[in-house]
């Protein structure tokens, strides 16, 4: 096996310099009755080549563009992703690297993520970012442990239109540790119905996702003053980053903690990880963070450098009583979003992300024209939702058929939304795509009506 | 000094990111316009985050430049004790990497993903076969949050039994992560102490267990690279008392093939794939920590999980006892393939692994004995530990000479840890090391020695020849600098 590199000979030297006559020996302060003497049933050992193969047959199994035209986000986007990210990021000096403990030989890494931080920051409208969590979903949560220990109090507010998969993992962390989740509903304009909020007491904080889950701009503004008058901290969700290139951010809104997914800045897809949870604060709340932060100082020659600090707050030092116990985050997703957002820019941002605005609205009016419903009226970014009409399954299976994956069913997630479907545009798909896509659907429905 | 092979070079100056730029660049092809503008609500357009604007030369060399100054398993030997370190196979990346995968959506419908979710279930089995477990969820995106996992189906599970339990036992040698992950449940941990020969005894355990702790979450082999040779008699203690056994997976690397988990006692397991199954830990992840468990216990495990019905996959999420999710999809699948690539390429052969990780840590051990104080004298696993008490007297510490290592071309292993060791060298070297380099290893500890007896002041202004020397790290506690001066000021007046 070319991953070993040990011969015959190099075993029967270093047996003899530690003792043991054969490799089993090395096993023997393991009790008998805890060893296991068959062999492992596995499959393999295989050839690089017979593995190319048979992996390439399971990809083959996968729909992917551009053979599928696929609209489909609800947390996940296809962006373009450009050369040099895949190629930098390839770099195993990046890649092949541990958590970097010890910075004199880090630096490459520390540098990276305190510019990740920075950009992070800037983006979000926020004073400090960490160094990632896992995702969008486990930085929810754990803004919301955050949310917590500042306030001294136990009692949650959940946005209905916050990803449902999201809502799920902030149950999953928050209901055994004994904290009371509140939901708070939607109105008929596709956004959070805030009105209810003030009667709630005991609020350590209020989460709202925008864009939200149906694609539409929440007014984080209100649901901050709300929030800030309960004594609770508004915590900002997102999935789609790439809105604050057009839109207000959430620190210029009011938000305290702002966190989310940052997969679509050059992370691929891969079936939903791994992504980037990004995740900043407001500076006072700042030795209440969870996860790693990178900081500047210098060393002894006065040069500046960067290490890993605020360490007290962590798992390592503080064991039970750390602020969060993760220690392995998704530094290297940092770090390829860092050169996503280097590579495009300011300017790059903005006007990438009026071209979501913009085909997405597109479609939004093509398929109005088309005579489907729009039924949310909100400012929207790259996502929205559509209404098909009753027996749209019928109709999903039958564009599914012919490579066109139209949108998210939202019955599964909302029971009052069967026949509706999010759907997602992209700097990805072309006019004729989208154009595509309204005639295929008016097709299906007009068949299946005469039917 | 004596030049080895690894002794560093050039080293570019590099400034940050938003010292470079000029607006007007551009660093992306931007994709076609082919649709026309449309209004944007005033209210809520805001002007972008004032990023620099870089042409794609400076993008690269930014950040080809930054490459350089990092220290990875490609560039040298990497002892890191409890990482795991091993070599991270090309080929994987390349796997990972067909667009197939790359660039499969999470909610595709089932038929269009058969693909990806017939990996995940047979990475289950294979996973399942290693361990001896049951049953296996590939969620967890890390190890700390396959702890978590494992603590919430803890949890979970004694809630079932009609009473949840305050307490868990964590041994002296744990990870932080352990205690900070039944924290997160609820559960005080209680500390019980290793034996005078590294591992925990069944009577210390007895002492601690009681009808309100939960269980015990054990290493396996431990920190100090020992097998608790004990483990099946702490199982039978813990679960007389209505308690379940947890074992952190860390150290894994040990015993493929050679102990399966679940027939020693163990109720829960967590892997980490970026350690003992060769996916590149990223300078910081991301990882995969997949949760193994016993049948009784599968019902709590997370979902959706991959199932298969009449010969198609599916995931589903019809587990009514499940703890929930804890990840906004099913988990790190782009580390999940690298792993699969992994097992397929070794196969049964994953027992040679773990014996000539064994035989690399007890190698070293043996040529290290009597330069540095072993901590305790007997046979390791796959990692093994010293300390700096030869060196003390000669007011050479531990870190002083894990910093010289650095001007010899070797990453320093894990030091003070496990806290029961003062002064701990933990050295991991895994399997991926021949003979030769293990024998440069021992030769550069030989001279960092030899220097600490003639020269101590190399050591402690070691390293000399990395991009920076030591930093003050007191310094950057004290008076947090988290971005990059000014800029997030100014982005505050543009917005």
């Amino acid at each position: 096996m070319r991953y070993l590199p040990h011969t015959e000979e190099d075993i029967a030297d270093m047996l003899q310099v530690v003792g043991a006559s054969h490799l089993e020996e090395l096993f023997s302060s393991i009790p008998e009755d805890c060893r296991f003497r068959g062999d492992l049933k596995l499959a393999g050992p295989v050839t690089e080549w017979e593995l190319n193969d048979m992996m390439a047959a399971l990809a083959h199994n996968m729909a992917v563009a551009p053979e599928y035209k696929i609209f489909l986000g609800a947390g996940s986007y296809r962006h373009h992703i450009p050369a040099t990210v895949s190629y930098l990021l390839g770099r195993s000096e990046f890649s092949t690297s541990y958590t970097p403990y010890q910075p004199e030989i880090s630096q490459g890494t520390l540098q990276a993520i305190f510019e990740y931080q920075t950009l992070v920051s800037l983006l979000l409208g926020m004073d400090v970012a960490n160094a990632s969590l896992y995702d969008g979903a486990s930085a929810l949560a754990e803004a919301l442990l955050m949310g917590a220990r500042v306030t001294g109090r136990k009692k949650v507010a959940l946005s209905s239109l916050i990803h449902p998969h999201y809502r799920i993992v902030v149950c999953t962390y928050l209901e055994p540790a004994g904290f009371e989740i509140i939901q708070i509903p939607y109105g008929l304009d596709g956004t959070t119905d805030l009105s209810g909020l003030r009667e709630i007491e005991g609020l350590a904080a209020v989460a709202i996702q925008s864009p939200n889950f149906f694609g539409c701009m929440e007014d984080l503004s209100g649901a901050a003053s709300c929030a800030h008058d309960a004594g609770a901290l508004l915590v900002a969700s997102f999935t789609e980053p790439l809105a604050f290139g057009l839109y207000k951010s959430p620190g210029v809104l009011g938000a305290d903690i702002c966190c989310g997914e940052g997969q679509s800045f050059g992370i691929p897809q891969s079936y939903g990880g791994p992504g980037l949870g990004m995740f900043a604060c407001l500076k006072r709340y700042m030795r209440s963070m969870p996860g790693r932060l990178v900081g500047r100082t210098e060393d002894r020659d006065g040069k500046p450098g960067f290490v890993l600090t605020l360490a007290t707050r962590e798992q390592h030092i503080r064991r039970e009583k750390a602020t969060s116990n993760i220690c392995t985050n998704s530094g290297l997703c940092a770090v390829t979003s860092a050169m996503y957002m280097a590579s495009l820019g300011g300017g790059g941002l903005r006007e990438l992300a009026r071209l979501n605005y913009d085909k997405s609205e597109y479609l939004k009016g093509e398929l109005r024209k088309a005579g489907f419903g729009i039924p949310f009226s909100a400012a929207g970014f790259n996502e929205f939702v559509v209404e098909l009409p009753s027996g749209s399954e019928a109709v999903y299976r039958r564009l599914q058929d012919q490579k066109l994956v139209a949108g998210l069913p939202l019955g599964a997630f909302y029971s009052e939304m069967a026949n509706r479907y999010l759907l997602c545009v992209t700097e990805i798909m072309s006019r004729q795509d989208m154009d595509e896509l309204v005639s295929q659907l008016r097709a299906a429905c007009n068949s299946l009506a005469g039917n | 000094m004596k030049e080895l092979a690894g002794s560093s070079g050039l080293v570019l100056n590099e400034p940050l990111l938003f010292e470079r730029g000029k607006r007007g660049r551009f660093g992306m092809s931007m994709p076609r316009r082919d649709v026309e503008y449309f209004p944007v609500d005033e209210e809520l357009a805001g002007s972008g985050p004032d990023f620099p604007d870089l042409g794609e030369v400076e993008v690269v060399r930014h950040y080809t430049r930054l490459s350089t100054w990092n220290f990875g398993v490609d560039t040298g030997m990497y002892p890191l004790g409890s990482c795991t370190m091993k070599y991270n196979p090309k080929i994987n990346e390349k796997l990972a990497a067909l667009p197939g995968f790359a660039g499969a959506h999470p909610f595709l419908p089932t038929e269009l993903s058969q693909g990806v979710l017939k990996m995940m279930f047979d990475l289950e089995r294979f996973l399942a076969e290693i361990t001896g477990m049951d049953a296996v969820s590939l969620q967890p995106a890390a190890g700390a949050q396959g702890e978590l996992t494992g603590m919430l189906i803890f949890h979970a599970y004694h809630r079932s039994r009609g009473r949840c339990r305050s307490k868990i036992i964590v041994p002296d040698t744990a990870h932080g992560t352990n205690p900070a992950s039944a924290a997160l449940c609820g559960l005080t941990p209680v500390k019980v102490c290793s034996n005078e020969r590294g591992v925990l005894s069944v009577e210390a355990v007895a002492s601690a267990m009681d009808e309100d702790t939960a269980g015990i979450m054990v290493t396996n082999p431990n920190t100090l690279g020992f097998f608790e040779e004990n483990i099946r008699g702490i199982a039978e203690v813990v679960h007389d008392r209505g308690g379940l056994v947890y074992a952190d997976g860390a150290n894994m690397n040990a015993v493929l093939g050679i102990v399966k988990m679940g027939a020693i006692g163990i109720d829960v397991l967590h892997l980490n794939l970026h350690k003992t199954f060769s996916t590149p830990h990223g300078g910081g992840g991301p990882g995969a920590g997949p949760l193994c468990v016993g049948e009784s216990l599968a019902p709590f495990l997370p979902v959706p999980r991959v199932v298969m019905d009449s010969g198609l996959f599916r995931l589903s999420s019809d587990f009514p006892l499940s703890i929930g999710q804890l990840h906004a999809f099913y988990g790190n699948v782009g580390i999940m393939i690298r792993a699969y690539c992994y097992i397929l390429s070794l196969g049964s052969e994953l027992k040679k692994v773990s014996q000539l990780a064994v035989l690399n840590a007890n190698y070293v051990k043996e040529k290290l004995k009597g330069i540095l104080h072993l901590a305790y004298d007997r046979a390791c696993m796959h990692e093994c530990v010293f300390s700096d008490k030869l060196q003390a007297p000669l007011n050479v510490s531990t870190l002083d000479m894990v910093k010289r290592l650095i001007d010899y071309g070797f990453h320093p292993p894990t030091i003070y840890f496990p806290l029961v060791v003062q002064g701990a060298i933990m050295i991991e070297p895994t399997e991926s090391e021949c003979k030769e380099e293990l024998d440069l290893f021992v030769e550069a500890f030989g001279e960092i020695v030899k220097e600490a007896e003639k020269s101590p002041e190399l050591l402690h202004n070691a390293p000399l020849r990395s991009k920076v020397r030591r930093l003050d790290e007191t310094g950057a506690a004290r008076n947090p600098r988290l971005t990059c001066a000014g800029v997030i000021e100014r982005g505050k007046d543009t917005a």
